[in-house]
Order: structure tokens, then C-alpha cells, then sequence
């Protein structure tokens, strides 16, 4: 007797429990529905002082300080910072989010190469329809055309990365090495300083392909065309060619020290002058003086070498802030977006963790271009860094599977990195990958 | 009463009959003559053994050590031996303090999922492996072939789909996303039914059966003793799963709050890349010396049990 009845209130349980998941399931579907209708900037300011919940990802060191110095100002309004994950990793779990039709954030940090990933599936709120399109005079002009997606304002810049040489200048000295001002003086300098000291390297790459496509950008080489979904790569067109010129002369002469970028070890040949110079982003200065302490005093910053002796600038690294088309409450996103990248309150916790700046009033504040730390042997930086950004040619456009493409890129151009060979057959075998990846996905891509 | 004293027969029966099971006795028989052999017969295989010892312990050796330095430290010293400073204590104190203490919460996330995820995959497999041992009904065989089918498909492979799945379900982004598929061990399963075949004989349940033992009762007092160490070693199983699992949280979750150390150790390794760059690579030897020792506690305490197991995995088809 008594065991029929624990089975059959066993089996009322199991029913019970195998209702209540089901409801569970339809009640969430029906929750996951996506909101993306139009607004006006009048809805910011009614959002604001309505307040609400809204979720933001992003990895920036500053955000933590940025969400809570935004809350204090709009008590209402409750912002959930997430650290969904370091670049790729975010822009994976964003994709899953939007394929899967729920669990994105209302506004997520994306970098300008990954921006027309994401704005040409659609997933972007095109912020033209609250008036952003006015902040136009508000950004140096690279970072601007980044956010601006097939007629779209998909975002507002937060930092910048025109590029810029830092050098070891100890290092220098101590070989009477001058500092390079066109490329050719580059690769002499990358030659005497390694027949000088067989451990020191004028750089380190291994193919990375963040620095590839800044590289080609300034040598004046625009390799991707995008129109719609009309994609036309030609990784072998004059600029490119230019590129490819001067590089293959450090990757076949082994003048590259190959020592993966960001590693520990990377970190490590920063400090004891293994590497000399850094042609990078000028986001750079606030991660040297972080994380390679050992590197104080030593190393100073130059304008990028050019091909001509005739200024030329690129960007590199850098990104803004998007508004997501799942978002429930997209005015409320908005308006934590415009605050967070164009209000001075906000802006101002950015440069204090040692961000560069994407909004032309920061990066022209005499306080900014007065900027002389002690890291950098006193020398204003500022200047060099920002003079570098009026030089930042326009027209450049990344892939609608940039991040696809930076993925593989070690599988196609890192083997002629490894073989010490021309990079040229490694950017065409890169090409043909996605050019076929491209078309796979529904594009229409044509390779030259 | 009277059946209590009957059950109690069988199972002193029981203790005798698990110490001459074949397998048992192969595996014991078998490790004795062989070690003997090897060391005075064969310097060949010696030399591959330290070497391989010797491969297995300098990652040992050198998350050890590196433990034990600053991070300016870590970039000027010799990867394999101290630093300047013993920092050991420091990056503790540091590593369960970073971040507002997230490290003990990943710690007590991991433990959630092995205790729930692994506890209910055993618990799972145990029930499920011995009913498909020990009773006949229609449709065994397809069973079979879908657990059989099951243990070909790794867990990798399944993720998207899962997470596509569970995304409709809204279970993404919350424990249970971890939890739900880790109750599934078709291995386990496989591993609980060929021990159960013949670490519990039929026999035995009949007689149960006869004192008028229920099936509950016969197997909480009869089976689940005789299948103790196929249990241990499906737990083991579970819980290094459990407790390694690493895509699967990785795509589920975006809320750190709810990562394991596995995704948690990782972000903090990502740090160290591009704009915004603060590398704590002490953190993150730190946090994986510290992630590694529950794991090495469990294998040493249940190690016994492992090798048995493996052995009844092994022999029976």
C-alpha cells in the first residue's frame, strides 16, 4: 500500500514538475521578443527621468568608474555592467546573443574593426533617429567614419588609436641609432641594431592582423570595398603592395622578433630592451606606464615613419559604444551612450585611466597636449600623438566579417611570417579564404 | 523485521563476492607481475617513464614556482626556478581580493555545478545504468544504441545546439544552463550498467525479492553497496568533467557572477590584450595553482577506486 502511493505521488510530482518547465519555456519565449521602434531625442530626456534597468558590456578598465559616476547623476536609472569578455570573446557571445533572438546587452562595447559586423546583420540601432548625427563635429574624423555603417550611426566613439612609432630611446642612444622618419630609414635602423645586438629586435611581429590592415591603411592601400552586401577584397593593390615592400624586407632579413603580442613575455622584452620600437595605436602610453615599469624613462614617441617623408597617419585599435536592437528600453541605452562618450563628466574618468580620447575638445584642451609624464622622460606626447590624428586618411572600410577574417589570418599570412617569405602569397591565400567564406555567408564578394 | 535480518545475509555475502570479482583480481595480479618485470628486465621502458614523469611535472613544477612571484618579477626571472621575492602568500591574498573577492565567487561557482551538475550525473547514471543492468523491459536495446550513440558525440559538438536550445528556454546566462547538461553522463551510465551486470548478481536480487525486499529497498541496500566503486569512479568522472568544463560556460554565460574558475582564470588572461591592457598573469598562476588543488585532492583520495573501475570499464562488454 504504502509504496503504490509513494510512486503515484511521485509520478504527480514528475507531472507536476514537467508542467511547470513547459509553461517555464513558453512564458520566456514569449518574453524574448526584440523592440527596435523608432524614437526622437525628446525620448532621451523622458527615458532619463523615468529611469529603469539597462545592461552594458564592455571590458574597458574605466567602465566600472564611468557606470558609477552616471548613476550618481540619474538615480533612477540602474546600469548592470558585465564583462562579457575581452574583445573576440564579447563579439562571440554578442553574435550567440543576436542569433539566438534575447540575451544581449542594451549597449556593448565593440571595436571599429568589428562595428560593420554587427551593424550589417542588422542587430544596431541606428541612432541618426535621436539626433546623434548633429554630434558629428564632436570626433576627429577616423573614428567618426568608423561608426557610420552603410548610411547608418550605429555608435559613438569612445577612444581613438591613430598611430604613432614609440621607441626605446636608450636603446637607441646606446647604438647611435637616429630616429626613423620614412620606412627605409626604418628597415636600416631594424638592420644596424640587430647586427649590433644579435637579442634585440626593431619590433616584434608574428602577423597580427590588426597591425596588417593599419599598415596597408596608412601605405595608402584601401583593400575592402563594401556596398551593401556587395564586397569587393583586393589585398594586392598599390597600397598594400607598398606595405608588403618595405615589410618583407624585416620578415625575409629575420629582423622581427618573434615574440607573440601581449604576452608575457611580450610584456617582459618591453621593459629589458629586446624590442625598440612599437608602431601602435596612442592608446599605447597608458598600458606601458601600467605594465612595463621596467621600461620608465626609457621610451619616447615619434611620428609613424612614412614611405615619402610626407605625413600620413592610420588607426589603429580603438572602439566606441553600440545600442543593440533587443534592447527593451533603447532611449534609456541611448541616453547612457551619449553620456557615456560625450559628456565631460564621463569623458574625463576615461582620461584619467589613461584612455586616448576620441572627441576633438579632449584631444585639443591645452590640460591634454600639456600632458608630460615622467614615463616618457617628460616629453609632451600629447602633441606628437595628436598631431598624428589630422594626418588619419579617410575612406577606409573593414570587412562585414572583419572578426571572421582576423581569425584565420594566422592560418593564411602567419605562415609566411613563420617561413620567413614574402608576405604577398600569404595575403592571396587570405584573399581566396574570404573571398569563399564571404559568399558562403551570403555576400557577394569578388576578389581581384 | 524478519526481511531485515534476511537482507542482512546476502550482503556480508556480497562484501566476499566483490573481493574475488574477476576483474578485481586480474587487475591486482596484473600490477604485481608487470612492475617486477619492468624494473629489472627493462631499462628502455624506465627511461620513457621519466620521461614522461618528467613531462607530466615541469608544468607542475612551473605553475609551482611561478606562483611564488610579483608580476614585475614574473618578466625578470628564469621561468623554472624563484625570483627574487617569495610572493606566494601576496598573490593569495591578492588573487581571492581582486575585483571585489570575484574569485571566490567563481570558486563557489564551480563548486555549485560539480556538487549539483557531477552529484546528479552519478546519482543519474547510477539509477538509470542499474535498471538497464538488472531489469528487462521493451526497448532495451534501442536505449543501448542511443547511449552508445551518445558517448560517440562529444559534448563539444553539442554546445551550440545546447545554447541555441536553451536560449529559446531563457535558461541561458543562469546555473542551470551549466548545471542541466552536466546531469548527463551517457559514459557513466555505460559504465554503472556493464559493472552492475556483473558486480550484482541476479540471484541476489531474487532472494531479495523472495523476502519480499521492495526494489527500492533492494537497491538502496543491496545494489547501491555492491556498485560502490563503479560509483566512486563515474563521481570521479563526473566531477573532473564538472570541474574542467570550460566551453560550454564559456558560450552559456555572460554574467562573470555565474562563471566557473575555468572561464573566470581565462578572462583574467585576456586582460593583458590591447586597448586598456592591465595584465595580472600573477593572478592568473595564482588562481590556477589554487584551481588545481581540489581536483589533485580528489584524484589521490579516490584514486583506488579510479583504477578499479577503469579496469571493470575495460574488461566487461
Amino acid at each position: 500500500m504504502k509504496r503504490t502511493l509513494a510512486s503515484r505521488t511521485l509520478r504527480r510530482a514528475i507531472a507536476a514538475a514537467v508542467v511547470s518547465t513547459v509553461v517555464g519555456v513558453s512564458l520566456a519565449a514569449c518574453s524574448g521578443g526584440t523592440s527596435s521602434g523608432g524614437g526622437s531625442a525628446s525620448d532621451i530626456d523622458a527615458a532619463l527621468k523615468q529611469g529603469g534597468t539597462i545592461t552594458y558590456w564592455s571590458w574597458t578598465p574605466s567602465a566600472e568608474a564611468q557606470v558609477a559616476a552616471f548613476e550618481k547623476q540619474y538615480p533612477k536609472v540602474k546600469v548592470k555592467l558585465v564583462n562579457a569578455g575581452t574583445n573576440t570573446t564579447e563579439y562571440t557571445k554578442l553574435q550567440n546573443a543576436i542569433k539566438a533572438g534575447s540575451g544581449a546587452p542594451d549597449v556593448a562595447q565593440v571595436e571599429y574593426y568589428a562595428i560593420p559586423q554587427f551593424a550589417l546583420s542588422d542587430s544596431l540601432v541606428d541612432l541618426k533617429q535621436y539626433g546623434f548625427d548633429k554630434l558629428k563635429g564632436d570626433y576627429t574624423p577616423g573614428p567618426w567614419g568608423s561608426v557610420n555603417v552603410g548610411g547608418k550611426l550605429v555608435g559613438l566613439p569612445q577612444d581613438s588609436g591613430p598611430m604613432a612609432m614609440f621607441y626605446n630611446k636608450t636603446l637607441f642612444d646606446k647604438y647611435g641609432i637616429e630616429v626613423p622618419k620614412t620606412w627605409d630609414e626604418y628597415v636600416a635602423a631594424a638592420q644596424k641594431l640587430h647586427a649590433a645586438d644579435p637579442n634585440a629586435y626593431i619590433t616584434s611581429d608574428s602577423g597580427d592582423s590588426g597591425f596588417t590592415t593599419s599598415m596597408i591603411w596608412q601605405a595608402g592601400g584601401r583593400p575592402f570595398t563594401v556596398d551593401g552586401t556587395k564586397v569587393s577584397i583586393n589585398l594586392q593593390d598599390e597600397g598594400t603592395k607598398k606595405w608588403t615592400a618595405t615589410w618583407d624586407k624585416l620578415v625575409e632579413g629575420k629582423l622581427l622578433s618573434t615574440v607573440p603580442g601581449w604576452s608575457d613575455d611580450w610584456f617582459k622584452a618591453l621593459g629589458n630592451g629586446s624590442i625598440a620600437t612599437l608602431v601602435t595605436g596612442a592608446w599605447m602610453p597608458g598600458v606601458l606606464e601600467s605594465s612595463v615599469k621596467d621600461g620608465s624613462g626609457q621610451w619616447r614617441v615619434a611620428p609613424i615613419p612614412t614611405y615619402d617623408g610626407q605625413p600620413a597617419n592610420a588607426e589603429n585599435g580603438g572602439g566606441g559604444q553600440v545600442v543593440l536592437k533587443q534592447s527593451k528600453n533603447p532611449a534609456l541605452a541611448a541616453g547612457f551612450l551619449k553620456w557615456l562618450n560625450n559628456d565631460q563628466d564621463s569623458i574625463k574618468v576615461f582620461l584619467k585611466s589613461g584612455g586616448f580620447p576620441s572627441t576633438t575638445k579632449d584631444l585639443n584642451s591645452s590640460d591634454f597636449l600639456a600632458t608630460a609624464p615622467e614615463y616618457f622622460g617628460v616629453q609632451k606626447i600629447n602633441e606628437v600623438l595628436v598631431d598624428g590624428a589630422k594626418n588619419v586618411s579617410t575612406g577606409w572600410q573593414y570587412l562585414p566579417f572583419q572578426v571572421y577574417a582576423n581569425s584565420i589570418y594566422g592560418d593564411t599570412v602567419g605562415q609566411s611570417y613563420t617561413s620567413n617569405s614574402s608576405l604577398n602569397p600569404g595575403l592571396q591565400a587570405w584573399q581566396k579564404a574570404l573571398v569563399d567564406y564571404g559568399n558562403q555567408q551570403g555576400f557577394t564578394v569578388s576578389g581581384k | 523485521m524478519a526481511s531485515v535480518t534476511d537482507t542482512r545475509s546476502p550482503r556480508t555475502r556480497t562484501r566476499t563476492r566483490t573481493r574475488t570479482t574477476p576483474s578485481h583480481a586480474a587487475a591486482r595480479s596484473n600490477a604485481g607481475a608487470s612492475s617486477g618485470r619492468r624494473i629489472r628486465k627493462s631499462p628502455v621502458l624506465t627511461i620513457v617513464m621519466i620521461l614522461f614523469v618528467i613531462y607530466s611535472f615541469v608544468p607542475l613544477v612551473w605553475l609551482i614556482v611561478n606562483a611564488t612571484k610579483s608580476q614585475p618579477d614574473l618578466y625578470s626571472s628564469f621561468g623554472l626556478w624563484f625570483g627574487k621575492d617569495f610572493n606566494l602568500i601576496q598573490n593569495i591574498v591578492d588573487t581571492f581580493t581582486y575585483r571585489g573577492g570575484i574569485f571566490v565567487q567563481w570558486l563557489g561557482n564551480t563548486l555549485l555545478y560539480v556538487v549539483i551538475g557531477a552529484g546528479g550525473a552519478t546519482l543519474l547514471a547510477t539509477v538509470a545504468g542499474y535498471g538497464l543492468a538488472k531489469y528487462d523491459f521493451p526497448g532495451k536495446r534501442a536505449v543501448f544504441a542511443v547511449v552508445l550513440g551518445a558517448i560517440a558525440v562529444p559534448g563539444t559538438a553539442l554546445a551550440v545546439p545546447t545554447f541555441l536550445m536553451f536560449s529559446q528556454a531563457g535558461l541561458t546566462n543562469t546555473p542551470w544552463a551549466i548545471i542541466l547538461p552536466s546531469l548527463i553522463s551517457p559514459f557513466g551510465l555505460y559504465l554503472i550498467w556493464t559493472y552492475a551486470t556483473e558486480a550484482v548478481p541476479t540471484e541476489l536480487l531474487e532472494a531479495a525479492r523472495m523476502d519480499g525486499a521492495s526494489e527500492f529497498r533492494t537497491f538502496f541496500t543491496v545494489s547501491l553497496r555492491l556498485l560502490a566503486p563503479g560509483i566512486v569512479t563515474v563521481a570521479l568522472f563526473a566531477i573532473v568533467a564538472t570541474w574542467n568544463n570550460y566551453f560550454l560556460p564559456l558560450i552559456m554565460l555572460s554574467d562573470p557572477t555565474w562563471y566557473p574558475l575555468t572561464v573566470g582564470l581565462s578572462q583574467w588572461s585576456a586582460q593583458a590584450t590591447g586597448v586598456g591592457a592591465q595584465p595580472i598573469f600573477n593572478l592568473v598562476i595564482t588562481g590556477s595553482l589554487i584551481t588545481i588543488v581540489p581536483i589533485v585532492a580528489a584524484f589521490l583520495v579516490l584514486q583506488r577506486y579510479w583504477q578499479s573501475g577503469l579496469a571493470a570499464g575495460s574488461v566487461k562488454q
